[in-house]
């Protein structure tokens, strides 16, 4: 009985606990930027505090829950402030039940890779980048942008 | 005679013209010469570069009250005008965001911000955006560093760490001012940074 008491409580926790959201750092934009394979990643760029990007994260939870299985990668990385991460980046993803994949960029100096993302991209969020370097699809947006434009674009970047 | 000089007038007009660099549809580039604004400051009266006295260069920055970003270089702003208006570069604030979509950045809020702060420097209002729009910005914080003839010399980031003031390696603003005061050449003339999107009006 005392086993499946703490068994329960495993399963539990577990179901409870939100994704974990791996800290990238710039050199990892590369494995997307210049991926060979045929998967579309729909990388933005977002904030909790940044009211424009968290009114558009339901467009690209419905996108991702749509288009998974069309090997459509939506990637939400935060770009809030490092000592907001395991508070609330991490109690935000957890309140909203985020299902698309959270990352969080931790380079103090945004310098050094906004210009990897887009060269015209003047660092003002939410800003999005479509691409997929084997097939030549690519777009960015330094806008917020509503669920039929995301789908519409993605949809011109299909097979 | 009268035709004469009405066609004197307008080639040299003409001719004067041609040696203004106008800004680009996506604002000012680094080299262009900036119109002077005249906007409200939060201490009742207008304010312009001209306004400014024994001005060396002027320091522009679109900032507001709301955004992280923008709170988390208050401090180093103040600090920035404190250290380069004595020697002749003024800080000016300019809040460009439209309160109807931002209530915290409305005029009033502003005033009690600069107040509660003691602002050193002139916290304008940019009610129209126009001033932003000529710019070019985009985002808060977004500066420019100009020179004494309003030539913009330096565009981007205060510093390259927003977000922990003691981390910062490259105060790109005070290089640039440091710079222009020693008569050379700006050494990192533009950078970006993340910020709050500017809250443009909706027509």
């Amino acid at each position: 009985m005392r086993h499946f008491f703490l068994f329960f409580l495993l399963i539990l926790t577990l179901s409870l606990s939100a994704q974990e959201i791996p800290i990238i750092q710039k050199e990892d934009f590369k494995q997307w930027l210049e991926a060979d394979n045929d998967t579309l990643y729909v990388l933005n760029f977002w904030a909790t505090w940044c009211g424009p990007c968290v009114a558009e994260l339901p467009a690209f939870e419905k996108i991702h829950e749509r288009y998974a299985d069309q090997k459509v990668k939506v990637i939400l990385i935060s770009t809030d402030f490092r000592r907001n991460l395991d508070t609330q980046v991490k109690r935000f993803v957890r309140r909203k039940k985020l299902q698309s994949q959270v990352m969080f960029i931790n380079e103090p100096n945004p310098n050094d890779w906004i210009n990897w993302i887009d060269p015209d991209w003047t660092g003002a969020i939410p800003a999005t980048l479509i691409i997929s370097k084997r097939n030549g699809h690519r777009f960015f947006i330094e806008k917020a942008m509503t669920f039929n434009q995301l789908e519409e674009k993605i949809r011109t970047f299909l097979p | 005679m009268h035709k004469l000089s009405i066609l004197l007038f307008l080639v040299a007009g003409a001719f004067a013209l041609s040696f203004q660099s106008a800004p680009d549809a996506g604002g000012y580039q680094i080299g262009d010469t900036a119109e002077d604004f005249n906007l409200p400051s939060v201490k009742g009266k207008n304010v312009s570069m001209a306004s400014i006295k024994n001005a060396k260069g002027y320091v522009v920055i679109f900032t507001c009250n709301h955004c992280p970003y923008a709170k988390a270089y208050e401090q180093r702003i103040i600090e920035l005008h404190k250290k380069y208006a004595p020697l002749g570069f003024s800080v000016l604030a300019i809040s460009p965001n439209d309160p109807k979509i931002q209530p915290d950045d409305s005029f009033d809020k502003m005033k009690k911000l600069a107040k509660m702060k003691k602002y050193p420097f002139a916290y304008l209002f940019d009610e129209t955006q126009d001033v932003a729009k000529a710019f070019g910005a985009t985002r808060t914080p977004h500066v420019y560093v100009l020179d004494q003839n309003r030539v913009v010399r330096y565009i981007g980031a205060l510093d390259d760490n927003s977000e922990d003031a003691a981390k910062v390696k490259e105060p790109y603003a005070s290089q640039a001012i440091e710079a222009l005061l020693a008569g050379k050449e700006v050494p990192v003339k533009e950078t970006k940074a993340i910020g709050c999107s500017i809250k443009w009006k909706k027509s």
